[in-house]
């Protein structure tokens, strides 16, 4: 019993910060080009990065 | 432009010939501001294909003057191009240089789709819920007891109340709609299953009982989401698909002022009276009378008429023809508002039919379902209270038939199946708009089609190329590659290559022809009363005074005849139509003798020539009011009212703009295979959904009696609820199967349509 007071709470906010993160990453707009992503490993990027 | 050559997406390059750069005055016309002389322009390419393409457009924008950036999105297939200053760079013409086709694309005030993002939100929260309130039940389940069961379930409880409110409410939504205008929909039974389950849920929890059903609750709601995610990603990609391609109206004019001056208007602005200019290769923007100039006019989409009109000052214009050779000033009769492209849609919106009427099949089957679960569920409460007079057992079982019945497979049976459905005919290059339109092919009795432009390409074919002397027909395509006129584009496709004859000064006479001379001698290459000044005209007369010649110093020396081109496969998809028991009917705006040839050579029993778009639509509403459910295939200005009286209806992706957003059905390739293919997927997707909602009535009728006998526990709804959804899913998947494999040419888009079914889950 006194595991669970740990462990659940534990449980949730690892659960909880991965839901944030996805959140996260669809509100900056990751998902919005999911082919283009994939394609653009390939291209080879200037030294200096983008703004 | 290495790994993959634009020209593999052929269906893509539709009219290729016609398309003119769009003005720069245009350019800033469909750009947005963003504030700070910073201005944002989208552009659809549709044949962007790879990392190599992403990078040669970003990189050769990138270098050009004034534009801040360019960002390639491929799986819209869309460029967004920021720039500052006054000029607009001329990246429409850099991607034409590199090979790629770019039109303009209306400027969009809200961008990102918003109800895909709750959407996603929600299935992210529910999915979240669901995984953690799993897990806790699971441990119950094991045999977990007392103080420890209780706190599982409180803290189930309270992971539940976010999935509830945020991802339930857009159930709780749409059924709080329905119920308040009195109808009946699958999120009825779904709201009230689930709100009742969490109440008595956290009933029974604080009276420290075991019937907990928060895993149920939330489960339901991540499964069902996931379908309607699924269902408005695919309608979204087609949606965007049919958007992209290229516009057909006319977005402004070049306007001639009083003092000279030169502006270039929106249609809207443009107001009877004023003067405007209208280049060789644009469409006239509003009805109007021409002032100055001669030309020929390609009226097809407007009127269905298939060969050009040569007109000449004095004469009337129709909006949304297409001026083919010389420049016309033409003086504007009516506003945009009062012009004729403006009474096409409002026959449309006035013909709003069959469609309208039309209740989806999962509303038929919930306005059934709701009521007889809900009924059964109160039923068994009673029953139970008088065999027993125990409240809360009563309570808890009849909640227990709510949950088991909740139409998580009903709910599901129907989008799933229409998401696959879609899915392999997006492969095929056909767009579907929504899903009833499916469920209202799948019941179509008639077809009606009509022909310039639909079964026939509205692009004349040289029929009696072999009778002429190749020596004359190589000069001939030489000439005519000069000109946009389509019946010279048709002599063009006969040039020799390397065998060209060194012409001096090639000049087009609009409404006319073209004339050349080479090494003293004059060729003309027109009509027969213009090119043949010195011949007899009258002989030959079987293609009138009209008919196309080459004349060398006056003297006739070739005539050519004309026929629309048939559209790829025009006849097969008449034979496989007729194979599904749908007889096919053709209407036409064109002369009978046109119409005549078309249907016999397709085999066509059924037409009517010369109809006008009100006849059009009379003649669908007449076969709709004698009981058929007619399918509509048609593509120009003068079907669209047509198109949106019929049930359901088509439109290749060649179709006016209005058009095209009228029809159900948008189909991108150039084959008219594409009706019967869509018709089978439909009817095969028809009879899945129909299987799916017997599978989940036969769950249901072995799961509620164990539920009022009162021997549901929740792990048994958990596994039933799970079964049952998969079950309805994997039929679903079947229809992959079940459809003809996709021809040779889908290949190299193939790879491009899976990356899309990857959806952001």
């Amino acid at each position: 019993m006194r595991t669970l007071a740990y462990l659940i709470p534990g449980t949730l906010l690892l659960g909880g910060l991965g839901l944030s993160g996805f959140l996260w990453a669809l509100k900056s707009g990751q998902y919005e080009d999911l082919d283009g992503a994939a394609e653009r490993i390939l291209v080879d990027q200037e030294d200096k990065p983008e703004r | 432009m290495s790994c993959c050559a634009p020209g593999a997406e052929t269906a893509l390059d539709l009219n290729g010939a016609t398309w003119v750069l769009p003005s720069s005055q245009e350019i800033r016309l469909a750009s947005r501001s963003l504030g700070d002389d910073l201005r944002q322009t989208d552009l659809s390419v549709p044949t962007v294909h790879c990392a190599a393409c992403i990078q040669t457009i970003e990189a050769a924008l990138g270098k050009l003057d004034h534009v801040e950036s360019a960002r390639v999105n491929l799986s819209t297939k869309r460029v967004a191009v920021r720039w500052r200053g006054d000029e607009v760079p001329p990246f429409v013409a850099a991607l034409g240089r590199l090979g790629y086709e770019a039109h303009l694309f209306a400027p969009e005030i809200d961008d990102k789709d918003k109800t895909l993002a709750e959407l996603i939100r929600a299935v992210a929260v529910a999915g979240f819920a669901a995984g953690n309130i799993m897990l806790l039940s699971v441990s119950v389940w094991s045999g977990a007891e007392g103080a420890t069961r209780d706190l599982f379930h409180w803290v189930s409880a309270l992971i539940a109340i976010p999935a509830l409110a945020f991802a339930g409410g857009i159930f709780f939504r749409s059924a709080w709609n329905a119920l308040r205008h009195g109808r009946m929909n699958m999120d009825v039974p779904i709201a009230v299953g689930v709100s009742l389950a969490y109440a008595m849920s956290l009933y029974e929890t604080i009276n420290h009982g075991d019937h907990a059903y928060f895993d149920a609750s939330v489960s339901l709601l991540f499964f069902l989401l996931i379908g309607r995610t699924l269902d408005h990603v695919m309608r979204e990609r087609a949606r965007t698909a049919v958007k992209g391609l290229s516009q057909l109206a006319a977005r402004g004019a070049m306007v001639l002022r009083g003092d000279g001056a030169r502006d270039y208007l929106p249609v809207g602005e443009i107001e009877p009276g004023m003067r405007m200019l209208i280049a060789a290769g644009e469409r006239i923007p509003v009805d109007g009378k021409i002032i100055q100039g001669t030309s020929d006019l390609d009226c097809s989409l407007a009127s269905g008429e298939s060969t050009p009109k040569n007109v000449a000052p004095g004469e009337a214009v129709q909006a949304g023809v297409l001026n083919l050779t010389g420049p016309l000033t033409i003086e504007a009769t009516a506003a945009a508002k009062d012009s004729f492209l403006a009474e096409m849609v409002r026959l449309m919106e006035a013909a709003e039919g069959g469609r309208a009427q039309y209740r989806r099949i999962a509303d038929r089957v919930s306005a059934l379902y709701a009521p007889m679960v809900h009924l059964t569920a109160f039923v068994t409460f009673l029953g139970w209270i008088v065999a027993t007079g125990d409240w809360h057992r009563a309570m808890t079982i009849a909640i227990a038939v709510l949950i088991i019945t909740c139409p998580c497979a009903l709910g599901l049976a129907v989008p799933i199946v229409q998401v696959v459905a879609a899915r392999r005919l997006f492969e095929n290059g056909i767009m579907v708009k929504d899903g009833s339109a499916m469920e209202r092919l799948a019941i179509v009795d008639i077809a009606v089609f009509d022909k310039t432009g639909t079964l026939t390409l509205g692009q004349p074919r040289l029929v009696n190329a072999p009778s002429i002397d190749p020596a004359m027909l190589a000069v001939a395509a030489d000439l005519a590659a000069h000109s946009r006129h389509p019946f010279s584009k048709a002599i063009a496709g006969f040039a020799i290559p390397g065998g060209q004859l060194k012409f001096d000064a090639v000049t087009e006479h609009p409404g006319f022809g073209i004339e050349a001379t080479d090494a003293g001698s004059t060729w003309r290459l027109g009509r027969r009363g213009w090119a043949g000044w010195k011949a007899r005209t009258g002989g030959e007369a079987k293609h009138g005074y009209g008919g196309t010649v080459l004349t060398k110093n006056g003297m006739i020396v070739a005539s050519f005849a004309f026929e629309d081109a048939l559209r790829v496969d025009a006849r097969a998809a008449i034979d496989q139509l007729s194979d599904a028991r749908v007889p096919v009917e053709m209407l036409s705006g064109d002369t009978a003798a046109a119409c005549a040839e078309v249907a016999k050579s397709l085999g066509i029993d059924n037409f009517v020539p010369c109809l006008l778009p009100s006849g059009k639509l009379e003649r669908i509403e007449t076969l709709a009011k004698v009981g058929h459910r007619v399918l509509m295939v048609g593509d120009g200005l003068n079907d669209t009212p047509a198109l949106s009286a019929a049930h359901v209806s088509i439109a290749p992706a060649t179709a006016a703009d209005v058009g095209r957003n009228a029809a159900d059905f948008v189909f991108l390739r150039e084959s008219l295979l594409a009706v019967p293919l869509a018709l089978d997927v439909s009817r095969k997707a028809g009879s899945l959904i129909r299987q799916n909602i017997a599978v989940a009535t036969l769950y249901n009728t072995i799961a509620v009696p164990i539920a009022i006998l009162g021997h549901a526990t929740p792990l048994i709804a958990a596994i039933a609820m799970s079964a049952s959804s998969l079950l309805v899913i994997g039929n679903a998947l079947r229809l992959e199967g079940f459809v003809r494999h996709a021809p040779a040419e889908t290949v190299a888009n193939d790879r491009h349509s899976n990356n899309g079914g990857r959806v952001q889950l």
